[in-house]
């Protein structure tokens, strides 16, 4: 579960980005954020995955306050988090396989269960057989994919997702979404970061949270 | 405990990955390390082999025992008694009858020798002391002086005294030197790690989005220091053991034109090991320095 409380984030400069913002996200929910460029959507999804803390207020994640986190247990908190980039942050020097393994070393599972894991993972987002590629030859939508098997590898309770569909065709958009629904299925809470959260999830019934100029709107 | 384990051999593996990767700067890195840490280490090394030398130099340890020219027979037993006591095996003994044939055999002494009345020269004991130490010869002096019918007790202590007090000033320098060293050492893997750290910005990046402590991020650069210090302690070894077999003939050559026999001594494995071992601790040493970048990163 999520509970934001009266969040603000203002920057150095003096930019306010998000002001006396106040939400609930269930355990499970799937919640789509959206607004115009610049409305926040972005500063939400930094502060509810401890990139960035806010400035006032407080954020309860997983039944932990991110405003009075210690910055040692911020690793922990993240490996229960599956973040998903719009500019998919792949490692370029390391095979998809590879990419996907990082996380399970990270926290020192045993290399015969981490490959395991690691494939299951590729194979749930269909790029089993391009294990060995290096991510730069996959196409976008392809990367995308990578991205989210990296992302849910440690099996999160949460899928943090910014803009993760905004340089992909219609087709693999398509295919990326419907991973997100997979996952949501198990009892995955996702939260994606949208534009245009209208056109995401034509015909389902989604929440959708409105940012406009760093307010949330009814 | 297995976990920790396998993520230090992973971390290990990644760093040995990185070295590998850019070969021709690695290689230069731990070239330079080497050097940096033979130049020192040669240096103990030569003032090891003088040590060794000077020991073994008789002139080094020798000590002239005069009794007076009167001393009774009994007077000189007493004294060949307290000798062997005090030092076994470590002298002998030149009567007043064999000094002056010995002074007599030399070039233009026998008119000189055959002009005096009597024989002038005392009964003397030559004494060749295990413990070369200066001090420790200093006090075997004073106390041989103090003994009945003993006239004077000689000891090139200036000459010995001066041998020490080089070797004393070359240790001296040997250790500014390993500290200017050490600290270069220090500097280069830090350099080294440095440029690390920022080529791999990005994968430190996502790693910490994916969870990774800092201890992880750390690991593989520190590791990397240790490596490139290790081996680079091993380049030294080499090249000193290189050096030491250059020189060995040339040498012992030397020696025996002064009609010593004296090889120098390379390396000793424990040398060799402890030249890697502070390699290794002054490669981590200079990758914790550099790692810090990455906290503030």
């Amino acid at each position: 579960m999520i509970v934001g409380s009266q969040i603000c984030k203002r920057y150095p400069g003096g930019l306010e980005a998000l002001k006396n913002v106040s939400f609930e996200i269930a355990g499970g929910e799937m919640a789509l954020v959206g607004g115009h460029s610049g409305a926040g959507k972005t500063t939400l999804l930094k502060l509810l995955s401890a990139i960035e803390r806010p400035t006032s207020g407080s954020l309860i994640v997983n039944g932990q306050n991110l405003v009075a986190l210690r910055p040692a247990a911020l690793p922990f908190l993240r490996r229960n988090l599956g973040l998903v980039f719009q500019d998919q942050k792949l490692l370029f020097d390391r095979s998809a396989l590879e990419n996907v393994l990082l996380p399970l070393e990270i926290i020192g599972l045993a290399p015969r269960d981490a490959q395991r894991r690691a494939r299951a993972a590729l194979d749930k987002v269909g790029l089993l057989t391009r294990e060995k590629t290096n991510p730069i030859a996959l196409s976008g939508g392809e990367q995308q994919r990578l991205a989210i098997a990296r992302a849910v590898v440690n099996r999160p309770t949460i899928l943090l997702a910014d803009e993760p569909t905004a340089n992909l065709d219609e087709e693999s958009a398509r295919q990326v979404l419907d991973l997100f629904i997979a996952f949501n299925q198990v009892r995955v809470t996702v939260i994606i970061a949208t534009h245009a959260p209208q056109n995401l999830f034509p015909g389902m019934a989604v929440r959708v949270l409105t940012l406009n100029h760093g307010t949330l709107t009814p | 405990m297995k976990a920790w384990l396998q993520q230090h051999l992973a971390a290990l593996v990644r760093a040995a990955r990185r070295l590998t990767d850019s070969p021709l700067s690695t290689l230069l890195s731990i070239l330079v390390i080497g050097i940096a840490m033979a130049l020192p280490a040669a240096g103990y090394l030569c003032l090891d082999n003088l040590k060794t030398l000077g020991a073994n130099s008789s002139r080094a340890q020798q000590m002239s025992l005069f009794m007076n020219t009167g001393a009774s027979e009994k007077t000189r037993s007493d004294v060949e008694k307290r000798l062997e006591a005090t030092l076994p095996d470590q002298w002998r003994f030149v009567s007043r009858d064999a000094a002056l044939r010995q002074m007599e055999a030399n070039e233009g002494m026998a008119e000189i020798v055959a002009s005096l009345p009597r024989n002038p020269l005392p009964d003397a004991f030559i004494l060749e002391p295990d413990n070369a130490d200066p001090e420790h010869l200093e006090t075997l002096r004073a106390t041989l002086s103090a003994w009945p019918g003993v006239a004077h007790v000689q000891l090139d202590s200036a000459w010995i005294k001066r041998f020490d007090a080089f070797l004393r000033l070359g240790r001296l320098a040997v250790h500014l030197l390993a500290v200017i060293f050490a600290v270069g050492l220090i500097a280069v893997t830090f350099n080294t790690i440095r440029l690390q750290v920022l080529g791999q910005a990005e994968e430190i990046e996502v790693a910490r989005l994916i969870g990774a402590t800092d201890a992880f991020i750390r690991r593989p650069f520190c590791y990397s220091g240790v490596l490139q210090g290790a081996l680079g302690g091993l380049t030294a070894a080499l090249l000193l053991l290189a050096g030491t077999l250059a020189l060995a003939p040339p040498v012992s050559r030397l020696a025996a034109l002064y009609g010593g026999t004296f090889a120098p001594h390379g390396p000793s494995f424990l040398h060799s090991l402890a030249l890697v071992a502070s390699g290794a601790a002054l490669g981590w040493l200079g990758a914790q320095l550099s790692v810090r970048l990455i906290r503030d990163q």
